[in-house]
């Protein structure tokens, strides 16, 4: 029960810091209107309409994507920064509690990014706004959001191990779009690919919001995104004891 | 029991230079460093920039493992019971840092309230009293980022009481604070002890250690050089004397020549208005004046005088000493 007042307050507050600063804003506002309207480019030349949803979900999901990888090791960064890493570690609370509310932040705000483009994809591009089953989908880019937090907070994680951790979640923002067939069906990934995409959270989200959106069976979808996401959560805050006595033991976790 | 108790604490810093021949140095910030403050104590640990007293409290919030001692805070071991150790005790350093400057003062308080644990129920008359406490009242739904220096460092002291710890440490709290803010945030901290908290206070200040502390460990280079009540330092200074020469630019070669001299325990040089001072303490039965002005021939000498040691010119003497 505290552990959930916990992470709800921590989310709260985070979600409040991100909304607040002009940096993140700009970025996370424009981007998702970059991507849309570069996929609905690829994909406009005599499409039908449904591929045209396809591909703005697509593009929906790569934003949401883009704002947890490439900011999840940077807000840890942000903490040391500010001087509040410490604080956090020296607070009774585990540290994968405090880490995880602020990834989980971060992987909200793909909400709005999911919003901006579908509406852009809209009013720019006349896609129809059609969702076969309004619930499923509601449910599925809550479960994608979670499950995005989930990964956030292995990034994290470390990043607060290593410094140049960051260069991780940047590393990984591509690829992902790509392995997770957010732009391209997976059929067309080489066999190989398979096994990697499974075992990411990201490629179960994408199907489960397609489905839901496009009529289909999004349920087992769903449920492998949020399998995969508690996995992800289990095994960062197995993760984080390691990496803070490591921390501790190096003296990393201040700037100097 | 005694509320913290350090024993032969060590810890070094590994620090890698160079881009393609990676070099390891190493840095020993904390060299054997023991003390014992009892329940209700304040400690004060009182050394100069560098001395290792950060790195000493680190250790003894859990932040940073020892390389070698062990420490105990209230009983518990800072390695093997950290997450007891934290509950436990509150934490403050000074600066600006250590604040969410998009978060009102209030909001950053509940944040922590929530992270150590506050129980939901006491967080808010808790926040009050400590708004109250510090001062913050009638300001704490302004974002942090427009307070001023001082007012960050009293959120600070609020959010190190937040869960009422039975240990603090106070890390240079009143750096950075004009005097008067300095002075309130004193007259907090004697307040704390009244209330019957144990702190363990680091400064770079003399006069703030004097003032405030019942005991005072005298930290150097990582070590220990001195400890005991301000009395006992102040007696240990006392059969000196000090010398004091305004000079008008004085260099290295010059200050090492007096150190050299018979009789002299400690040289140091102060920069006054106009003048840099020349403070030579000797012992009590050496007349060195003549040998002194000897030493500085050539250049530029003002006023001459002749004065009692202070506990400040013992904290100098403790420090400089090779
Ligand atoms: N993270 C670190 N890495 C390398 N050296 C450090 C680190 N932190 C402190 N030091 C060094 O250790 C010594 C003691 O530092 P510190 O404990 O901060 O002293 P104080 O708090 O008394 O000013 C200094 O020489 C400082 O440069
Ligand atoms: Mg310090």
């Amino acid at each position: 029960m505290s552990t959930l007042r916990l992470l709800g307050v921590g989310w709260y507050f985070q979600f409040k810091m991100i909304l607040r600063s002009p940096f993140d804003g700009i970025g996370n506002v424009l981007y998702p209107l970059f991507f849309a309207t570069t996929a609905l480019f690829v994909f406009r030349a005599g499409q039908s309409p449904r591929t045209l949803v396809y591909a703005s979900l697509g593009a929906a999901v790569m934003g949401m994507w883009s704002s947890v990888s490439t900011s999840a090791g940077s807000a840890m960064q942000r903490e040391r920064w500010w001087g509040t890493l410490e604080l956090l570690v020296a607070a009774p609370r585990h540290f994968s509690l405090v880490m995880l509310p602020a990834t989980l932040g971060l992987a909200t705000v793909g909400i709005y990014n999911l919003a901006a483009t579908l509406l852009w994809g809209h009013f720019v591009f006349g896609i129809p706004l059609t969702i076969t089953h309004p619930l499923l989908f509601a449910l599925s880019v809550v479960g994608t959001v979670l499950a995005f937090g989930g990964l956030g907070l292995l990034f994290a994680v470390s990043f607060v191990r290593f410094r140049a951790a960051w260069v991780l979640g940047n590393f990984f923002e591509y690829p992902v779009w790509l392995v997770c067939g957010f732009l391209v069906p997976l059929a067309l990934l080489p066999g190989w690919v398979r096994p990697i995409s499974w075992v990411l959270a990201p490629t179960w989200g994408m199907s489960a919001i397609r489905e839901s959106a496009l009529g289909g069976t999004p349920l087992p979808d769903l449920l492998l995104c949020l399998g995969l996401g508690a996995a992800y959560v289990a095994l960062g805050v197995l993760v984080t004891d390691r990496v803070l006595y490591d921390a501790r033991g190096r003296g990393t976790l201040s700037l100097t | 029991m005694a509320a913290i108790e350090a024993h032969e604490l060590c810890r070094t810093y590994k620090t890698h230079t160079g881009t393609f021949r990676r070099r390891t140095k190493e840095v020993e910030a904390v060299r054997g460093v023991s003390f014992t403050i009892e329940p209700g104590e304040l400690f004060g640990l009182l050394g100069p920039n560098g001395a290792g007293k950060t790195t000493t409290i680190k250790m003894l919030i859990t932040l940073l493992i020892p390389t070698a001692g062990s420490a105990r805070v209230l009983g518990l071991d800072v390695v093997k019971d950290a997450r007891e150790v934290r509950k436990r005790i509150g934490y403050v350093f000074g600066g600006e840092r250590g604040v969410y400057e998009r978060l009102s003062g209030y909001d950053n308080l509940r944040y922590f309230a929530e992270l150590y644990g506050v129980p939901p129920k006491l967080q808010k008359p808790r926040i009050e009293e400590l708004l109250e406490l510090v001062g913050l009242k009638g300001r704490e739904h302004e974002r942090a980022e427009g307070y001023s220096r001082g007012m960050k460092q009293r959120l600070h002291v609020a959010r190190g009481l937040l869960h009422d710890p039975e240990v603090l440490f106070l890390d240079e709290p009143t750096i950075g604070l004009d005097p008067v803010g300095a002075r309130e945030l004193r007259s907090t901290i004697a307040s704390l002890t009244a209330a019957g908290k144990t702190i363990l206070l680091t400064t770079h200040y003399m006069f703030e250690a004097d003032a405030l502390c019942d005991r005072i460990a005298v930290i150097s280079k990582g070590s220990i050089v001195a400890e005991g009540t301000p009395a006992d330092l102040k007696r240990g200074v006392g059969q000196g004397s000090v010398l004091e020469v305004e000079v008008y630019g004085v260099d290295e070669e010059t200050i090492e020549q007096v150190r050299r001299l018979g009789g002299v325990l400690a040289v140091s040089v102060e920069e006054r208005e106009q003048a840099q001072v020349l403070v030579v303490q000797t012992q009590a039965e050496v007349e060195l004046t003549s040998a002194i002005l000897g030493h500085l021939n050539g250049g530029q000498v003002g006023r001459i005088s002749q004065r009692e040691p202070t506990l400040e010119d013992a904290y100098v003497a403790l420090v400089t000493e090779e």
